[in-house]
């Protein structure tokens, strides 16, 4: 595979060359960054990234290659992987692929020789942006290029990774009802391995139909992008709200939010890495969790408590109901990638 | 929980002398752990015996007590001070052992101290062998297959059961000292004797060898009230197998997949859980590479040197956090420093890749066996950082002052392929260039890996800078381009490196890269991979286009640091340079460090303004000033690896404050220098340059023996001999023309008199001397390694007026302005000089310590250009105080096989301890407590080995020695002439005389003390040297000088004891 110059164009006009690897072809996509120094891999098949371009601040990615056991997906989500360098020689003794023959499978499109760390700082200090990867190094027209700015649309991504249909995972314990709005598979793995009946419902499902299967609790699980954008799934897990107790991660956590009348906001760069500390406001307990979320639940309605916070910079990480059985975490307790301190909390979800 | 508001006097046990496994990095966190108490308001009691530190500095601690570690002191310290709580984890292994023996003594109870930060209960279930094995059962974690023996035939037995080859490890030691892996019966016999001996507790743990595991570490933290976080992980690019002090360490791990991460963070965790650790906590794990095998190695309840490398690979002060934690403060109520907006209950995210470079004191000692194993050998330890593995590499070798600067080395291009596979199966200080050498050639990456056991990873990255090398040898000067150039700067290549295989000078490659603008950025080091904006000033180099360092246009120093600790260049030149920083500080400049080295308190961001985390190479230290652009340069702190910029920093016209380099020239310079002294009428030991063995005979009938031969331009006395006779001499400079025979051989005459050195500070007019200090043992004992006493003690006024005489006309005739050593020898009535240094030097932190005067202070502003006046200071010596200080140096042979233990020319300590006492009696014996030197006492048995010249001389001392009660075995000779003079000797057969031998009465234990007065030293075929060594490796005390000697009886007839003897704070010396 012969290497081609590539660049990458971000929305406030910097530039970066660096080589192609994986699937070329050019892109367009959110640029985030992930601060998680190990499990590249997760995070690549992380479907919350769809649309996105992901950037990697670890420098050296690929080094013990990819397996087809650390998948959080079936296939990779994101748009684009950028890195500093990676590995052609990866070595682990479960090591099964290289990083750029799976990436190319997949048909995602890599970057490498990039100072992700110029780049990181420019998304910290500007918020995120789009960018444009092409190999058409510096011959776009501005025109050309705006037009390629425009023609990203992240509003259907749940929609690009969500469940097509209802499937059901047996299990002897609790039925769980899981509403899959692009979900990471640590979070059924927890699941299972606490004996749970998981049937997985597409992020569109009507509450009718959940209530035909009578589970014990619903679940809504993470997902890329804004969840303002699917107002069926709010809609949805409104009217479960009450009936069954209501769990979520991430993305489903802000459903949840959402459906129960709070406001959503926007970061200005995320929370994306494997070192966010978290305080449990009933113990007192701070925890190191993985997070991956650009937008956090503001203003919550009397009914709604906060549960956790970030130690950082004070967002709310957690609610609870106070009447309502309701709880959820904009953190990932299922780790992979991440520390696996806060993976009790499926044990309280299901108790 | 906020502060506990009761703890309000602390007492902070330091780790002591500098010895190998146990060196700067406790200057480091016991520095930051007084400082983060002071913070709060407590008061700080310290206690260390190491006058070089940092941390002895008056104005660490609210009372600072240079004194001997052991409980009497403590306890008298205590009753003194009555401090509140203990603060047990910052002193290393020994402040962990003593505070562990003062809370089994009861002492701590009696006097209600409590234990601050993590229990005594939690660190004796992770030292103690057995209680470790029981956490780790309670924990379910997996440790290796192994068991604790307390003899040879338990040892025996159960490596029979689990089968060879396996690991002994002894209990309570530094450094894992007395360990080792044994291959069969006949060794494991031998290491475990000697472990056992070794072991505080008399225990062994016997293990199976899980040789080629991967080595993985983890620092944690965990607060009050169960808050854990790591901190940073590290992986061993060396295997389990070698000591993780010898290892290349890579920081964070690279091969470790998240899941296998995270299976060993959390195993972590549950462990400092489990014991509920306050504060910082270290835990080894091997990992098999071929599975999620794993098991404990070890854990460490206390900040280590794995900790401080952490906190610099970071930028997360884990000593600080942990002296918080101990005052109640959780995790998530401390402030990250760096950031200054979060806080330090998270885990740092590190975008660059940092790598540790042991570094091992085998090119001074040539003749030691270099094998690295379970018994840590190396002194100090560099750190560089990079964006790759690459480059994090290659400015890791060149940061060790080894005059390599890429990956060949002319010593592996001469060896065959098979004595470099054979080679490269033992791991020694050679093998990374070694196994280089091979891929060079083409040999297998993976069977490297098979016999190493590296990880390929490693192996790759090694392959692809050699791979680069080998390209660059097909190119000119003529023919490089631009583009490949800054290919190679961003894979850390040095100019050097570059010019070294494209046949040029490095200024060759420099020049082009500024025509071509390849030039350096710097990037922070943040604690979150950029995330947050940082405050911390904190930077390394890369090859990439965003600078994050500017220059500010203030006025602004920099000052150069003095690198790893290696023998002859140690803490105390870090002790110069932060003083030097505070010093400017205090005058409102912004101060700039440059410096490689992870255990120091120079590499603690707080210290400057800017830290740059960089090799001190010409060019690495020049990119820095071309950015920096820098007012002015001090050199004159960071040792010989400071001073050997200096010409190149004037040839580039960098500013460099305080004595001009051309002077400093003058003063290195051998022949120019005697042309000085000639000038001014000043005697020095006649001596000449020669560069034949002929020639140097030919000297020697004018000079006449004994002759002090070394070779030219060396630091610390390498190489250093004294030589009696023709033969003696032949033989050492047909040795010295072999090794270098570009360079002269120096031959001085041998001046057998008292040796005197003072530090001075001139302003190009005055001269101050703090102190005058006088050396016990006699010249011809490197000034590093012997006794040194301030004030003296026999030095007449005339000579006192001599020596200010002589430094004064010396400083100014080379017009020095700053810091000079002198050292002289007082002979026959008359003052020689021997050694001129102009620059700081290693007796600076001690003589500022019992004068109170601020010498580097002092010199610092002159170098600005003050003058002494205007400071208050006239020409002249320091007035004498009435107590007296002794420093005792402290050797580290035991640790490295077949190094020469006697006193010589040559230096071989590697710390010191200081004795603080009322008269001179006093200090010595509160020195050689600290040196943990048993004083002999009517019954001890003292086994003597006397070389004829010196026998006679001797008897004084033997009578002394009799009338207090000792026994003597000798071997023939020395009994027969004892014997001849009326003693009872008992008699031990010679080395060659067959078996129970005088090797044997000092293994077994049946002499307390060891007098071995050499002929004549490193010669490892003398029985001498095997008593010698023999002595040292099972910690018998051993001495080897007359004059050390001597001054024992004098103190033994003292009849001092250990309570009676009063601690003396710093602030009360008089």
């Amino acid at each position: 595979m012969q290497s081609k110059p590539a660049e990458l164009i971000l929305e406030n006009g910097i530039r970066f060359t660096g080589t192609a690897f994986g699937y070329v072809h050019d892109v367009v996509g959110e640029v985030v960054f992930s601060t998680s120094m190990t499990g590249y891999q997760e995070a690549i098949t992380d479907p919350s990234f769809c649309g996105q371009m992901v950037v990697l601040t670890y420098p050296l990615i690929g080094n013990y290659g990819i397996n087809l056991e650390d998948m959080e997906a079936d296939k990779p989500a994101l748009t684009a992987l950028i890195v500093r360098e990676k590995c052609d020689y990866p070595n682990n003794f479960r090591t099964e692929m290289d990083l750029d023959g799976f990436l190319r499978q997949n048909r995602v499109l890599g970057l490498e020789g990039i100072d992700t760390r110029a780049l990181t700082r420019i998304i910290r200090d500007a918020g995120c942006m789009r960018g444009i990867i092409t190999t058409d190094v510096g011959t776009i027209s501005d025109r050309g290029l705006s037009a390629r700015f425009d023609s990203l649309d992240n509003s259907d991504v749940v929609k690009r990774v969500s469940a097509k249909e209802i499937y059901t995972i047996d299990g002897k314990g609790k039925h769980v009802a899981f509403i899959d709005a692009g979900v990471k598979a640590g979070i059924l793995r927890s699941l299972k391995e606490r004996g749970c009946k998981i049937t997985v419902f597409p992020y569109n499902t009507s509450a009718g139909r959940i209530i035909e299967e009578n589970p014990d609790l619903v679940m809504i699980s993470n997902g890329p992008g804004d969840p303002e954008d699917i107002p069926e799934t709010v809609e949805t897990v409104k009217q479960l709200i009450g009936k069954y107790p209501v769990r979520g991660v991430c993305m489903g956590h802000l459903v949840i939010g959402l459906a129960m009348g709070c406001k959503t906001k926007k970061l200005k760069f995320g929370h994306h890495g494997a070192n966010q500390p978290v305080k449990n406001l009933e113990t007192g307990r701070v925890s190191i969790t993985s997070q991956n979320h650009n937008y956090i639940l503001d203003g919550l309605p009397e009914e709604l408590e906060v549960s956790y916070i970030n130690v950082n910079d004070g967002t709310c990480e957690g609610i609870k109901g106070k009447t309502v059985d309701i709880q959820s975490v904009q953190f990932h307790p299922e780790a992979c990638p991440g520390p696996l301190d806060t993976n009790n909390i499926f044990d309280d979800f299901l108790a | 929980m906020p502060r506990d508001n009761s703890i309000k006097k602390v007492l902070v046990i330091g780790s002591g002398p500098i010895v190998i496994g146990q060196a700067a990095e406790f200057d480091y966190s016991g520095t930051q752990a007084c400082q983060a108490l002071r913070e709060e308001g407590v008061e700080v009691v310290l206690v260390n015996s190491n006058p070089a530190t940092i941390m002895t500095d008056s104005q660490m601690a609210d009372r600072t007590y240079i004194e001997p570690l052991t409980v009497e002191t403590l306890e008298n310290v205590i009753v003194k001070e009555r401090p509140d709580s203990l603060i047990a984890g910052m002193g290393g292994q020994t402040g962990l052992n003593l505070s562990c023996e003062l809370y089994d003594k009861g002492i701590l109870d009696k006097y209600g101290v409590r234990v601050i930060g993590t229990s005594i209960e939690a660190i004796k279930e992770g030292e103690d062998r057995e209680s470790f094995k029981n956490l780790m059962e309670r924990t379910n974690q997996p440790i290796v297959q192994g068991k604790i023996v307390n003899t040879i035939d338990d040892a025996l037995e159960f490596a029979r059961e689990i089968g060879y080859p396996v690991i002994v490890r002894p209990a309570y030691t530094l450094g894992g000292t007395g360990g080792g892996i044994a291959e069969d019966e006949f060794e494991l016999g031998e290491i475990a004797a000697q472990g056992i001996h070794l072991s505080r507790v008399g225990q062994v743990l016997i293990e199976k060898c899980i040789r080629g595991w991967k080595e993985i570490e983890y620092e944690v933290i965990r607060d009050g009230a169960g808050n854990c976080i790591t901190v940073c992980s590290m992986e061993n690019v060396d295997p389990v197998g070698v000591h993780t002090g010898d290892s290349i360490v890579v920081a964070p791990t690279q091969t470790l997949a998240d899941r296998e991460y995270q299976m060993l963070r959390k195993a972590a965790i549950d462990i400092i859980n489990s014991i509920e650790i306050k504060g910082g906590c270290n835990v080894q794990f091997a990992l098999n590479p071929k599975s999620f095998e794993y098991a404990v190695i070890e854990i460490n309840p206390r900040v280590s040197r794995s900790s401080a490398l952490a906190s610099k690979a970071t930028g997360y002060p884990i000593a600080k956090i942990g002296a918080k934690i101990a005052l109640g403060y959780n995790l998530d109520e401390i402030k990250n420093a760096v950031t200054g907006k979060t806080y330090a209950c998270f885990e740092p995210a590190l975008d660059y890749c940092v790598i540790k470079i042991p570094k091992w004191p085998f090119d001074k000692f040539f003749g030691a066996k270099r094998t690295l194993g379970t018994k840590m050998m190396a002194t100090g330890e560099i750190m560089s950082i990079g964006n790759s593995f690459e480059s994090a590499l290659l400015k890791g070798i060149r940061s060790l002052e080894i005059k390599q600067y890429t990956l060949e080395r002319e010593s592996a291009k001469d060896k065959s392929s098979e004595s470099l596979r054979a080679n490269i199966k033992t791991p020694d200080d050679e093998r990374l260039f070694e196994l280089a050498e091979l891929i060079r050639r083409d040999y297998r990456i993976d069977k490297i890996s098979e016999i190493t056991g590296m990880d390929p990873f490693f192996l790759k990255k090694i392959k692809n800078i050699v791979d680069m090398e080998e390209e660059l040898k097909e190119y000119t000067l003529a023919t490089i381009t631009p583009e490949l150039i800054t290919r190679y700067k961003k894979m850390g290549f040095a100019d050097e490196g570059i010019a070294q295989f494209i046949g040029c000078k490095s200024a060759d490659i420099r020049n082009y890269r500024k025509d071509h603008g390849i030039l350096p950025v710097y990037k922070m080091v943040d604690t979150c991979a950029g995330e947050f904006e940082a405050v911390s000033p904190y930077y390394y180099s890369t090859y990439d286009e965003y600078n994050e360092a500017s220059a500010s246009d203030k006025k602004k120093v920099l000052v150069i640091g003095s690198g790893p600790i290696r023998i002859g260049q140690g803490i105390e030149f870090d002790y110069c340079s932060v003083h030097s920083i505070n010093a400017l500080k205090k005058f409102g400049l912004e101060t700039i460090i440059i410096n490689n080295n992870p255990e120091t308190v120079s590499t603690d961001f707080d210290i400057s303004d800017k830290l740059y985390f960089e090799p001190l190479t010409e060019e690495d230290v020049l990119s820095i000033i071309e950015l920096e652009k820098p007012d002015g340069v001090i050199l004159q702190f960071g040792g010989q690896t400071a001073i050997k910029l200096a010409n190149f920093l004037d040839e580039m016209n960098v500013p460099i404050y305080g004595t001009r380099p051309k002077q400093i020239d003058a003063a290195e310079d051998r022949e120019k220098f005697d042309d000085l002294l000639e000038e001014l009428n000043i005697k020095r030991p006649k001596g000449r340059a020669v560069w034949s063995t002929e020639d140097g005979i030919k000297e020697a009938e004018k000079l006449k023996y004994p002759l002090l031969v070394r070779p030219s331009y060396v630091l610390g006395g390498q190489g250093m001999e004294i030589t009696h006779n023709e033969k003696e001499l032949t033989l050492y400079l047909e040795d010295a023309f072999k090794k270098d025979k570009d360079n002269p051989v120096l031959i001085d005459r041998y001046l057998g008199g008292r040796e005197l050195e003072v530090d001075a500070i001139c302003d190009g007019t005055d001269v101050f001397i703090p102190g005058i200090m006088e050396h016990l043992e006699r010249a011809g004992v490197h000034s590093g390694d012997s006794i040194s006493i301030y004030p003296p003690q026999n030095v007449s006024e005339e000579i006192k007026q001599k020596i200010m005489d002589v430094t004064r006309r010396i400083s100014v005739a080379l017009e020095v302005i700053g810091m000079i050593n002198i050292q002289f020898i007082e002979f026959e009535g008359d003052l020689y000089i021997i050694e001129v240094n102009p620059r700081s030097s290693r007796t600076v932190p001690y003589i500022t310590k019992v004068t109170g005067v601020p010498v580097i202070e002092l010199a610092t502003r002159v170098m600005l250009g003050e003058t002494l006046a205007e400071m208050g200071y006239a020409s002249g010596i320091n007035k004498e105080p009435n107590m007296v200080a002794v420093k005792v140096p402290i050797f580290s042979t035991k640790k490295l096989p077949m190094v020469e233990v006697s006193l010589g020319p040559e230096m071989r300590s590697t710390g010191e301890v200081l004795g603080v006492g009322n008269d001179y009696y006093e200090a010595l014996y509160k020195g050689f407590l600290g040196a943990e030197i048993s004083i002999p006492k009517a019954g001890s048995t003292i086994l003597l080995t006397i070389c004829d010249r010196d026998k006679e001389a001797f008897l004084p001392i033997v009578e002394k020695f009799d009338k207090l009660g000792c026994r003597f075995i000798s071997t023939s000779g020395t009994a027969d002439y004892l014997e001849a003079h009326g003693y009872k000797v008992q008699r031990a057969k010679k080395i060659g005389e067959g078996v129970p031998n005088v090797l044997d009465v000092i293994r077994s234990g049946m002499c307390d003390f060891v007098i071995d007065i050499p002929k004549k030293g490193n010669d490892k075929n003398s029985d001498g040297f095997k008593i010698r060594r023999t002595a040292s490796e099972c910690s018998v005390n051993i001495m080897t000088s007359i004059d050390t000697i001597k001054a024992l009886t004098e103190v033994v007839e003292k009849e001092y004891d250990l309570q009676s003897v009063q601690p003396i704070a710093v602030s009360d010396i008089k």
